[in-house]
Protein backbone atom coordinates (compact mmCIF):
# COMPACT_ATOMS: atom_id res chain seq x y z
CA UNK A 1 0.00 0.00 0.00
CA UNK A 2 1.42 3.68 -0.87
CA UNK A 3 2.14 5.65 2.16
CA UNK A 4 0.14 8.57 2.40
CA UNK A 5 1.23 11.97 1.96
CA UNK A 6 2.23 13.74 5.44
CA UNK A 7 3.47 17.24 5.70
CA UNK A 8 7.00 17.24 6.53
CA UNK A 9 9.18 20.20 7.68
CA UNK A 10 13.06 19.70 6.00
CA UNK A 11 14.87 19.55 9.01
CA UNK A 12 12.66 16.42 10.10
CA UNK A 13 12.81 15.04 6.48
CA UNK A 14 16.43 15.25 7.04
CA UNK A 15 16.46 13.54 10.35
CA UNK A 16 13.86 10.74 9.10
CA UNK A 17 15.95 10.14 5.75
CA UNK A 18 19.14 9.79 8.18
CA UNK A 19 17.56 7.52 10.37
CA UNK A 20 16.51 4.65 7.05
CA UNK A 21 19.74 5.47 5.81
CA UNK A 22 21.00 3.98 8.99
CA UNK A 23 22.23 6.88 11.17
CA UNK A 24 22.04 5.76 14.79
CA UNK A 25 24.52 8.03 16.46
CA UNK A 26 23.77 11.75 16.54
CA UNK A 27 25.78 14.54 18.86
CA UNK A 28 25.14 18.24 18.12
CA UNK A 29 24.82 21.78 19.52
CA UNK A 30 21.65 23.33 18.47
CA UNK A 31 21.65 26.03 16.47
CA UNK A 32 19.33 28.08 14.36
CA UNK A 33 17.90 27.24 11.66
CA UNK A 34 18.95 23.93 12.09
CA UNK A 35 17.94 23.40 15.56
CA UNK A 36 14.91 21.06 14.84
CA UNK A 37 17.28 18.39 13.92
CA UNK A 38 18.76 18.34 16.66
CA UNK A 39 15.36 18.00 18.57
CA UNK A 40 13.55 15.48 16.26
CA UNK A 41 17.16 13.59 16.84
CA UNK A 42 16.49 13.63 20.19
CA UNK A 43 13.07 12.19 20.05
CA UNK A 44 13.83 9.76 17.52
CA UNK A 45 17.23 8.25 18.21
CA UNK A 46 16.04 6.25 21.26
CA UNK A 47 12.69 4.80 19.38
CA UNK A 48 15.48 3.59 17.02
CA UNK A 49 17.83 2.37 19.72
CA UNK A 50 20.37 4.85 18.54
CA UNK A 51 21.84 7.52 20.87
CA UNK A 52 21.72 11.23 20.77
CA UNK A 53 23.96 13.22 22.84
CA UNK A 54 23.79 17.03 23.13
CA UNK A 55 27.55 17.65 23.95
CA UNK A 56 29.51 20.66 25.07
CA UNK A 57 29.98 22.93 21.81
CA UNK A 58 30.61 21.93 18.02
CA UNK A 59 34.04 20.94 18.39
CA UNK A 60 33.27 18.09 20.82
CA UNK A 61 30.37 17.61 18.70
CA UNK A 62 32.45 16.65 15.77
CA UNK A 63 34.87 14.54 17.60
CA UNK A 64 32.08 12.52 18.91
CA UNK A 65 30.62 11.82 15.73
CA UNK A 66 33.92 10.39 14.77
CA UNK A 67 34.80 8.68 17.62
CA UNK A 68 31.38 7.11 17.20
CA UNK A 69 31.57 6.28 13.29
CA UNK A 70 35.06 5.01 13.84
CA UNK A 71 33.36 2.11 16.10
CA UNK A 72 30.69 1.62 13.11
CA UNK A 73 28.08 3.60 13.60
CA UNK A 74 26.67 5.63 11.37
CA UNK A 75 26.76 8.91 12.68
CA UNK A 76 25.75 12.51 11.90
CA UNK A 77 25.68 15.78 13.51
CA UNK A 78 23.95 19.52 12.34
CA UNK A 79 24.76 22.68 12.60
CA UNK A 80 24.53 26.66 11.07
CA UNK A 81 27.40 28.23 9.74
CA UNK A 82 29.11 29.72 12.95
CA UNK A 83 29.17 26.16 14.28
CA UNK A 84 30.23 24.56 10.44
CA UNK A 85 33.31 26.98 11.29
CA UNK A 86 34.03 25.52 14.58
CA UNK A 87 33.58 21.61 12.73
CA UNK A 88 36.20 22.55 10.61
CA UNK A 89 39.57 21.07 11.83
CA UNK A 90 38.08 17.50 13.20
CA UNK A 91 35.98 17.22 9.83
CA UNK A 92 39.87 17.14 8.04
CA UNK A 93 40.88 14.66 10.95
CA UNK A 94 37.89 12.79 9.25
CA UNK A 95 38.80 13.39 6.06
CA UNK A 96 42.22 12.05 6.84
CA UNK A 97 41.77 9.07 8.92
CA UNK A 98 39.02 8.57 6.68
CA UNK A 99 36.49 8.33 8.74
CA UNK A 100 32.22 8.38 7.47
CA UNK A 101 30.04 10.83 8.56
CA UNK A 102 27.68 13.23 7.72
CA UNK A 103 27.84 16.89 8.53
CA UNK A 104 24.75 19.19 8.12
CA UNK A 105 24.85 22.94 7.94
CA UNK A 106 22.05 24.37 7.46
CA UNK A 107 22.71 27.92 6.26
CA UNK A 108 22.03 31.38 7.65
CA UNK A 109 23.06 34.68 6.72
CA UNK A 110 26.27 36.54 7.28
CA UNK A 111 29.68 35.90 8.72
CA UNK A 112 29.41 35.48 12.14
CA UNK A 113 26.38 35.36 14.02
CA UNK A 114 24.70 37.41 11.24
CA UNK A 115 21.13 36.86 10.48
CA UNK A 116 20.25 33.35 12.71
CA UNK A 117 16.93 32.83 11.47
CA UNK A 118 17.43 34.42 8.04
CA UNK A 119 18.27 32.15 4.62
CA UNK A 120 21.93 32.74 2.78
CA UNK A 121 24.44 30.16 0.94
CA UNK A 122 27.32 32.00 2.12
CA UNK A 123 28.92 28.76 3.12
CA UNK A 124 29.56 27.03 -0.18
CA UNK A 125 32.94 27.27 -0.41
CA UNK A 126 33.60 27.04 3.11
CA UNK A 127 31.78 23.47 2.29
CA UNK A 128 34.82 22.90 -0.37
CA UNK A 129 38.08 24.59 2.01
CA UNK A 130 36.80 24.74 5.40
CA UNK A 131 39.24 22.96 7.22
CA UNK A 132 43.14 23.27 6.07
CA UNK A 133 45.07 21.24 3.62
CA UNK A 134 44.20 19.86 0.29
CA UNK A 135 41.93 17.08 0.96
CA UNK A 136 38.75 15.42 -1.02
CA UNK A 137 35.05 16.68 -0.41
CA UNK A 138 32.07 15.26 -1.84
CA UNK A 139 29.39 17.94 -0.71
CA UNK A 140 25.60 17.77 -1.79
CA UNK A 141 22.30 20.20 -1.08
CA UNK A 142 18.91 19.64 -1.17
CA UNK A 143 15.89 21.62 -2.81
CA UNK A 144 12.95 20.11 -1.56
CA UNK A 145 11.48 18.31 1.29
CA UNK A 146 11.25 15.16 -0.54
CA UNK A 147 14.67 15.43 -1.81
CA UNK A 148 15.89 16.45 1.47
CA UNK A 149 14.57 12.88 2.57
CA UNK A 150 15.84 11.02 -0.61
CA UNK A 151 19.75 12.51 -0.38
CA UNK A 152 20.46 12.54 2.94
CA UNK A 153 20.44 8.55 2.39
CA UNK A 154 22.31 9.33 -0.50
CA UNK A 155 24.80 11.23 1.36
CA UNK A 156 25.65 8.59 3.94
CA UNK A 157 25.75 6.04 1.14
CA UNK A 158 28.52 7.97 -0.69
CA UNK A 159 30.35 8.71 3.20
CA UNK A 160 30.47 5.02 3.90
CA UNK A 161 31.57 3.70 -0.20
CA UNK A 162 34.13 6.86 0.31
CA UNK A 163 34.97 6.77 3.72
CA UNK A 164 34.70 10.23 4.10
CA UNK A 165 32.83 13.16 5.60
CA UNK A 166 29.96 14.37 3.49
CA UNK A 167 28.79 17.64 4.11
CA UNK A 168 24.94 18.03 3.61
CA UNK A 169 24.89 21.46 2.39
CA UNK A 170 21.19 22.99 3.46
CA UNK A 171 19.92 26.41 3.71
CA UNK A 172 17.38 28.13 5.78
CA UNK A 173 14.61 27.89 2.62
CA UNK A 174 14.37 24.08 2.80
CA UNK A 175 15.60 23.04 6.50
CA UNK A 176 12.32 25.48 7.89
CA UNK A 177 9.82 25.37 4.96
CA UNK A 178 7.29 22.68 5.05
CA UNK A 179 5.65 20.59 2.52
CA UNK A 180 3.73 17.15 1.47
CA UNK A 181 5.69 14.50 1.11
CA UNK A 182 4.88 10.86 0.96
CA UNK A 183 7.81 8.66 2.96
CA UNK A 184 9.42 5.98 0.62
CA UNK A 185 9.06 2.40 1.69
CA UNK A 186 11.81 1.48 3.32
CA UNK A 187 12.57 -1.60 0.93
CA UNK A 188 12.52 0.88 -1.98
CA UNK A 189 15.63 2.43 -0.72
CA UNK A 190 19.44 1.28 -1.56
CA UNK A 191 21.40 1.33 1.88
CA UNK A 192 25.20 1.13 1.80
CA UNK A 193 26.68 -0.98 4.34
CA UNK A 194 29.94 -0.15 5.33
CA UNK A 195 32.93 -1.99 3.80
CA UNK A 196 34.11 -4.15 6.78
CA UNK A 197 37.28 -6.28 6.82
CA UNK A 198 38.74 -7.94 9.91
CA UNK A 199 41.51 -9.09 7.90
CA UNK A 200 44.37 -7.21 7.58
CA UNK A 201 47.13 -9.49 7.70
CA UNK A 202 49.89 -10.00 10.29
CA UNK A 203 51.18 -6.71 9.55
CA UNK A 204 48.88 -5.02 10.93
CA UNK A 205 48.13 -2.77 7.51
CA UNK A 206 44.75 -1.29 8.16
CA UNK A 207 45.45 1.02 5.75
CA UNK A 208 46.25 -1.36 2.58
CA UNK A 209 44.30 -0.83 -0.12
CA UNK A 210 44.67 -3.37 -3.09
CA UNK A 211 46.07 -2.70 -6.87
CA UNK A 212 43.66 -0.49 -8.54
CA UNK A 213 41.46 0.63 -5.43
CA UNK A 214 41.66 3.49 -3.43
CA UNK A 215 39.21 3.02 -0.89
CA UNK A 216 40.42 0.74 2.36
CA UNK A 217 38.00 -1.75 4.22
CA UNK A 218 37.43 -0.38 7.73
CA UNK A 219 37.07 -2.26 10.84
CA UNK A 220 35.13 -1.31 13.76
CA UNK A 221 37.59 0.43 16.55
CA UNK A 222 37.73 -1.21 19.80
CA UNK A 223 36.16 -4.65 17.97
CA UNK A 224 38.85 -6.73 19.18
CA UNK A 225 41.96 -5.99 16.92
CA UNK A 226 44.11 -3.14 17.85
CA UNK A 227 44.95 -0.47 15.41
CA UNK A 228 45.55 3.23 15.22
CA UNK A 229 43.62 6.14 14.09
CA UNK A 230 45.54 9.60 13.67
CA UNK A 231 44.85 12.76 11.95
CA UNK A 232 49.02 12.31 11.62
CA UNK A 233 50.21 11.63 7.94
CA UNK A 234 50.61 7.33 8.14
CA UNK A 235 51.40 4.86 6.85
CA UNK A 236 49.43 1.49 5.57
CA UNK A 237 50.01 0.25 9.34
CA UNK A 238 48.35 3.54 10.55
CA UNK A 239 51.18 4.51 12.38
CA UNK A 240 52.55 8.42 11.61
CA UNK A 241 55.33 8.54 9.07
CA UNK A 242 57.71 11.65 8.41
CA UNK A 243 58.02 9.67 4.91
CA UNK A 244 57.67 12.22 2.24
CA UNK A 245 56.58 9.60 -0.74
CA UNK A 246 54.42 7.15 1.89
CA UNK A 247 52.71 10.84 3.01
CA UNK A 248 52.54 11.69 -0.97
CA UNK A 249 50.81 8.80 -1.58
CA UNK A 250 48.19 8.81 1.03
CA UNK A 251 47.34 12.37 0.02
CA UNK A 252 47.03 11.34 -3.82
CA UNK A 253 44.87 8.56 -2.92
CA UNK A 254 42.64 10.53 -0.84
CA UNK A 255 41.94 12.77 -3.80
CA UNK A 256 41.98 10.48 -6.51
CA UNK A 257 39.60 8.19 -4.59
CA UNK A 258 36.77 11.26 -5.55
CA UNK A 259 38.44 12.44 -8.49
CA UNK A 260 38.32 9.48 -10.40
CA UNK A 261 34.89 8.11 -9.10
CA UNK A 262 33.22 11.53 -10.25
CA UNK A 263 30.53 9.63 -12.58
CA UNK A 264 29.08 7.57 -9.74
CA UNK A 265 29.42 10.94 -7.15
CA UNK A 266 28.32 13.97 -9.30
CA UNK A 267 24.45 14.22 -9.31
CA UNK A 268 22.60 17.01 -11.77
CA UNK A 269 19.31 18.07 -12.18
CA UNK A 270 18.95 19.61 -15.97
CA UNK A 271 15.32 20.74 -16.41
CA UNK A 272 14.21 22.25 -20.06
CA UNK A 273 17.75 22.66 -21.36
CA UNK A 274 17.39 20.22 -24.54
CA UNK A 275 16.58 23.56 -26.55
CA UNK A 276 17.32 26.25 -24.21
CA UNK A 277 20.16 28.81 -25.26
CA UNK A 278 20.01 30.30 -21.47
CA UNK A 279 20.79 28.49 -18.57
CA UNK A 280 20.22 29.61 -14.94
CA UNK A 281 22.22 27.51 -12.76
CA UNK A 282 21.58 27.33 -9.25
CA UNK A 283 21.58 25.27 -5.99
CA UNK A 284 19.57 24.34 -2.46
CA UNK A 285 16.41 26.16 -1.93
CA UNK A 286 17.00 28.90 -5.00
CA UNK A 287 15.65 26.59 -7.26
CA UNK A 288 12.12 26.77 -6.29
CA UNK A 289 12.18 30.38 -7.19
CA UNK A 290 14.43 29.95 -10.25
CA UNK A 291 11.68 27.46 -11.57
CA UNK A 292 8.97 29.45 -10.93
CA UNK A 293 11.04 32.31 -12.79
CA UNK A 294 11.81 29.19 -15.97
CA UNK A 295 8.57 28.62 -16.05
CA UNK A 296 7.10 31.70 -16.78
CA UNK A 297 10.16 32.64 -18.89
CA UNK A 298 9.06 30.22 -21.34
CA UNK A 299 5.21 31.54 -21.51
CA UNK A 300 6.98 35.01 -22.59
CA UNK A 301 8.97 32.88 -25.25
CA UNK A 302 12.63 32.83 -23.66
CA UNK A 303 14.14 29.50 -24.38
CA UNK A 304 15.45 28.97 -20.91
CA UNK A 305 15.91 26.14 -18.46
CA UNK A 306 17.43 25.32 -14.90
CA UNK A 307 21.25 23.43 -14.35
CA UNK A 308 20.82 22.58 -10.41
CA UNK A 309 24.19 21.14 -8.85
CA UNK A 310 22.76 18.21 -6.44
CA UNK A 311 26.38 17.22 -5.78
CA UNK A 312 27.66 20.85 -5.54
CA UNK A 313 31.07 19.63 -4.16
CA UNK A 314 33.20 18.69 -6.89
CA UNK A 315 31.12 20.86 -9.14
CA UNK A 316 29.64 19.41 -12.16
CA UNK A 317 32.15 20.75 -14.50
CA UNK A 318 31.72 17.78 -17.00
CA UNK A 319 27.98 18.25 -17.18
CA UNK A 320 28.37 22.05 -17.62
CA UNK A 321 30.85 21.77 -20.45
CA UNK A 322 28.82 19.89 -22.20
CA UNK A 323 26.53 22.30 -22.32
CA UNK A 324 28.35 25.44 -24.04
CA UNK A 325 27.90 24.67 -27.12
CA UNK A 326 24.31 25.41 -27.38
CA UNK A 327 24.13 28.19 -24.68
CA UNK A 328 24.46 31.77 -25.63
CA UNK A 329 24.38 32.73 -21.67
CA UNK A 330 24.18 31.58 -18.19
CA UNK A 331 22.51 33.50 -15.05
CA UNK A 332 23.93 32.29 -11.73
CA UNK A 333 21.33 32.78 -9.01
CA UNK A 334 22.64 32.03 -5.32
CA UNK A 335 21.68 33.52 -2.07
CA UNK A 336 25.21 35.31 -1.51
CA UNK A 337 28.06 37.81 -2.90
CA UNK A 338 29.11 35.42 -6.06
CA UNK A 339 30.21 31.86 -5.08
CA UNK A 340 29.13 29.05 -7.06
CA UNK A 341 29.29 31.54 -10.09
CA UNK A 342 33.38 31.25 -10.15
CA UNK A 343 33.34 27.36 -10.58
CA UNK A 344 30.91 28.40 -13.48
CA UNK A 345 32.68 30.60 -15.07
CA UNK A 346 35.82 28.63 -15.00
CA UNK A 347 33.83 25.68 -16.01
CA UNK A 348 32.43 27.97 -18.46
CA UNK A 349 36.37 29.14 -19.80
CA UNK A 350 35.07 32.44 -21.03
CA UNK A 351 32.84 30.64 -24.12
CA UNK A 352 29.39 31.87 -23.03
CA UNK A 353 29.33 35.00 -20.53
CA UNK A 354 27.92 34.23 -17.12
CA UNK A 355 26.01 36.70 -15.83
CA UNK A 356 24.89 36.76 -11.92
CA UNK A 357 22.49 37.12 -9.55
CA UNK A 358 22.89 37.79 -5.69
CA UNK A 359 21.56 38.49 -2.76
CA UNK A 360 22.75 38.45 1.17
CA UNK A 361 20.84 40.58 3.33
CA UNK A 362 18.79 37.97 4.71
CA UNK A 363 15.43 37.81 2.20
CA UNK A 364 14.76 35.75 -0.63
CA UNK A 365 15.00 35.78 -4.01
CA UNK A 366 11.88 36.10 -5.78
CA UNK A 367 10.92 34.14 -9.29
CA UNK A 368 10.16 38.42 -10.40
CA UNK A 369 13.89 39.48 -9.51
CA UNK A 370 14.87 36.28 -11.88
CA UNK A 371 12.38 37.08 -14.55
CA UNK A 372 13.98 40.35 -15.03
CA UNK A 373 17.03 40.00 -14.88
CA UNK A 374 16.40 37.19 -17.71
CA UNK A 375 15.08 40.21 -19.73
CA UNK A 376 17.83 42.68 -19.25
CA UNK A 377 20.18 40.27 -20.45
CA UNK A 378 18.25 38.78 -23.31
CA UNK A 379 20.67 38.18 -26.30
CA UNK B 1 -3.44 28.70 -9.49
CA UNK B 2 -1.92 29.49 -6.41
CA UNK B 3 -3.52 30.39 -3.29
CA UNK B 4 -1.11 32.42 -1.13
CA UNK B 5 -2.27 32.93 2.68
CA UNK B 6 -0.16 35.17 5.13
CA UNK B 7 -0.30 34.96 9.00
CA UNK B 8 1.10 37.59 11.05
CA UNK B 9 1.20 38.83 15.06
CA UNK B 10 3.65 38.86 17.75
CA UNK B 11 5.94 35.80 18.43
CA UNK B 12 4.31 33.43 20.95
CA UNK B 13 0.70 34.29 19.62
CA UNK B 14 0.82 30.78 17.57
CA UNK B 15 0.53 32.25 13.92
CA UNK B 16 3.47 29.88 12.54
CA UNK B 17 1.52 26.82 14.12
CA UNK B 18 -1.77 28.39 12.84
CA UNK B 19 -0.18 28.11 8.95
CA UNK B 20 1.27 24.71 9.57
CA UNK B 21 -2.26 23.21 11.13
CA UNK B 22 -3.69 25.45 7.80
CA UNK B 23 -1.07 23.28 5.93
CA UNK B 24 -1.34 20.13 7.34
CA UNK B 25 -4.98 20.11 6.35
CA UNK B 26 -4.52 21.11 2.90
CA UNK B 27 -2.24 17.75 2.56
CA UNK B 28 -5.33 15.63 4.30
CA UNK B 29 -7.56 17.17 2.00
CA UNK B 30 -5.46 16.20 -1.10
CA UNK B 31 -3.93 19.37 -2.17
CA UNK B 32 -0.47 20.66 -2.35
CA UNK B 33 0.96 23.17 0.25
CA UNK B 34 3.60 25.04 1.45
CA UNK B 35 4.49 26.42 4.65
CA UNK B 36 7.37 28.56 5.62
CA UNK B 37 8.30 31.79 8.15
CA UNK B 38 9.85 34.69 8.85
CA UNK B 39 10.78 35.65 12.67
CA UNK B 40 13.34 37.68 14.57
CA UNK B 41 16.06 35.66 16.84
CA UNK B 42 13.88 36.45 20.29
CA UNK B 43 11.63 33.73 21.38
CA UNK B 44 8.91 35.77 22.62
CA UNK B 45 7.44 38.98 21.19
CA UNK B 46 8.78 40.73 17.75
CA UNK B 47 7.15 40.94 14.55
CA UNK B 48 6.31 37.19 13.38
CA UNK B 49 4.87 36.03 10.07
CA UNK B 50 4.49 32.61 8.34
CA UNK B 51 3.07 31.84 4.58
CA UNK B 52 0.89 28.44 3.55
CA UNK B 53 0.66 28.25 -0.08
CA UNK B 54 -2.00 26.31 -1.24
CA UNK B 55 -2.46 24.92 -5.13
CA UNK B 56 -3.72 21.88 -7.40
CA UNK B 57 -0.31 21.97 -9.38
CA UNK B 58 3.48 21.83 -7.84
CA UNK B 59 4.09 24.21 -5.98
CA UNK B 60 7.55 25.76 -7.13
CA UNK B 61 8.29 29.63 -5.42
CA UNK B 62 7.41 28.91 -1.66
CA UNK B 63 7.11 32.28 -0.59
CA UNK B 64 4.27 34.59 -0.34
CA UNK B 65 4.88 38.25 -2.72
CA UNK B 66 1.50 39.28 -2.13
CA UNK B 67 -1.13 37.09 -0.10
CA UNK B 68 -4.90 36.85 -1.03
CA UNK B 69 -5.64 36.52 2.55
CA UNK B 70 -3.86 38.26 5.69
CA UNK B 71 -4.54 37.12 9.31
CA UNK B 72 -3.09 40.04 11.78
CA UNK B 73 -3.32 40.04 15.57
CA UNK B 74 -1.15 42.83 15.89
CA UNK B 75 -1.49 46.50 15.38
CA UNK B 76 2.04 46.81 14.12
CA UNK B 77 1.60 43.37 12.30
CA UNK B 78 -1.78 44.66 10.57
CA UNK B 79 -0.60 47.98 9.26
CA UNK B 80 3.11 46.50 8.07
CA UNK B 81 1.65 43.74 6.17
CA UNK B 82 -1.76 45.64 4.70
CA UNK B 83 0.95 47.51 2.76
CA UNK B 84 1.33 44.17 0.44
CA UNK B 85 -1.30 42.41 -0.37
CA UNK B 86 -2.90 40.94 -3.26
CA UNK B 87 -6.38 42.66 -5.13
CA UNK B 88 -9.05 41.96 -3.74
CA UNK B 89 -7.22 40.05 -0.91
CA UNK B 90 -9.32 39.12 2.21
CA UNK B 91 -8.16 40.34 5.78
CA UNK B 92 -9.06 39.00 9.18
CA UNK B 93 -7.43 41.06 12.29
CA UNK B 94 -8.52 41.20 15.70
CA UNK B 95 -11.58 43.52 16.42
CA UNK B 96 -9.67 45.17 18.52
CA UNK B 97 -7.26 47.03 15.85
CA UNK B 98 -7.90 49.41 13.67
CA UNK B 99 -7.80 49.04 9.84
CA UNK B 100 -4.75 50.80 8.40
CA UNK B 101 -6.19 53.44 5.05
CA UNK B 102 -5.84 50.94 1.74
CA UNK B 103 -7.42 47.81 3.25
CA UNK B 104 -11.16 48.15 1.88
CA UNK B 105 -13.56 47.41 4.73
CA UNK B 106 -15.93 45.09 2.40
CA UNK B 107 -12.94 42.93 2.34
CA UNK B 108 -12.24 42.96 5.90
CA UNK B 109 -13.25 40.53 9.38
CA UNK B 110 -12.44 42.14 12.19
CA UNK B 111 -13.31 39.32 14.64
CA UNK B 112 -12.93 39.38 18.41
CA UNK B 113 -10.37 36.49 18.52
CA UNK B 114 -7.98 37.59 21.48
CA UNK B 115 -11.37 37.91 23.28
CA UNK B 116 -13.07 34.69 22.30
CA UNK B 117 -9.81 33.00 23.23
CA UNK B 118 -9.54 34.47 26.80
CA UNK B 119 -13.59 34.81 27.46
CA UNK B 120 -14.97 32.19 25.64
CA UNK B 121 -12.77 29.14 25.36
CA UNK B 122 -10.77 30.16 28.73
CA UNK B 123 -7.29 30.29 27.27
CA UNK B 124 -5.87 33.69 25.68
CA UNK B 125 -3.02 30.68 24.16
CA UNK B 126 -5.59 29.37 22.15
CA UNK B 127 -6.08 32.47 20.21
CA UNK B 128 -4.49 30.64 16.97
CA UNK B 129 -6.96 27.95 16.88
CA UNK B 130 -10.07 30.23 17.40
CA UNK B 131 -8.41 31.92 14.35
CA UNK B 132 -7.93 28.48 12.35
CA UNK B 133 -12.10 27.88 13.18
CA UNK B 134 -12.95 31.31 11.66
CA UNK B 135 -10.11 31.24 8.64
CA UNK B 136 -11.38 27.89 7.48
CA UNK B 137 -14.98 28.60 7.67
CA UNK B 138 -14.90 31.97 6.42
CA UNK B 139 -12.62 30.99 3.28
CA UNK B 140 -13.96 27.73 3.00
CA UNK B 141 -10.77 25.63 3.22
CA UNK B 142 -10.85 22.30 4.39
CA UNK B 143 -13.43 19.58 5.54
CA UNK B 144 -13.99 19.01 8.90
CA UNK B 145 -12.17 15.89 9.21
CA UNK B 146 -8.96 17.17 7.60
CA UNK B 147 -9.41 20.05 9.82
CA UNK B 148 -9.70 18.54 12.88
CA UNK B 149 -6.45 16.23 11.55
CA UNK B 150 -4.71 19.33 10.92
CA UNK B 151 -5.25 20.55 14.69
CA UNK B 152 -4.74 16.84 15.77
CA UNK B 153 -1.12 16.77 14.66
CA UNK B 154 0.21 19.32 16.21
CA UNK B 155 -1.35 19.39 19.84
CA UNK B 156 0.25 18.24 22.96
CA UNK B 157 -2.12 14.84 23.75
CA UNK B 158 -4.27 15.92 26.81
CA UNK B 159 -5.11 19.39 25.25
CA UNK B 160 -7.46 17.79 22.70
CA UNK B 161 -10.81 19.40 24.49
CA UNK B 162 -9.66 22.86 25.20
CA UNK B 163 -8.74 23.24 21.23
CA UNK B 164 -11.99 21.48 20.32
CA UNK B 165 -13.27 24.23 22.09
CA UNK B 166 -11.43 26.94 20.49
CA UNK B 167 -12.14 25.55 17.27
CA UNK B 168 -15.85 25.30 17.49
CA UNK B 169 -15.92 29.12 19.00
CA UNK B 170 -13.65 30.52 16.20
CA UNK B 171 -15.76 28.79 13.18
CA UNK B 172 -18.81 30.42 14.90
CA UNK B 173 -17.55 33.92 14.62
CA UNK B 174 -18.47 33.91 11.21
CA UNK B 175 -22.17 33.49 10.12
CA UNK B 176 -23.67 32.45 7.22
CA UNK B 177 -23.26 35.53 4.87
CA UNK B 178 -19.09 36.29 5.48
CA UNK B 179 -18.94 32.41 4.91
CA UNK B 180 -20.25 33.00 1.22
CA UNK B 181 -18.33 36.15 0.87
CA UNK B 182 -15.17 35.64 1.65
CA UNK B 183 -15.10 32.46 0.22
CA UNK B 184 -11.87 31.23 -1.55
CA UNK B 185 -11.48 31.39 -4.65
CA UNK B 186 -11.68 27.63 -6.95
CA UNK B 187 -8.02 26.29 -7.15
Amino acid sequence: MANKAVLMQGNEACVEGAIAAGMRFYAGYPITPSTEIAEQCALRLPQVGGRFIQMEDELASMAAVLGASATGMKAMTATSGPGFSLKQENIGYGCLAEIPCVIVDVQRSGPSTGLPTSPAQGDYMQARWGTHGDHPVIALSPSSVMETYKLIIRAFNLSEKYRTPVIFLMDEIVGHMREGIVPPDPNDLIINKRHISYRDGANKQCYAVPEGKYVPAMKPFGAGERYNITGLAHDVSGFPTNNNAVAGALYTRLMEKIDRNLDDIVRVEQTMLDDADTAVVCFGGTARAVMSAVLQAREEGMKVGMFRPITVWPFPEKQLRALLPGLKRILVVEHNYGQMVLEVRRAAAEKVPVDFLGRMDGTVISPKDILQKLRETEV
Amino acid sequence: MRYEMRFSGSGGQGVILASVILAEAAVADGLNAVQSQAYGPEARGGLCRAETVLSREQIWYTKVDRPQFLLALTQASLDKYAQSLAEDAVVMADDTLALPAGVDPARALRLPILATARDKVGKIMTANIVAVGAINRALGLFGEEALREGVRRHIPAGTEELNWKALEAGTALIGDEAAGRFRRPAL
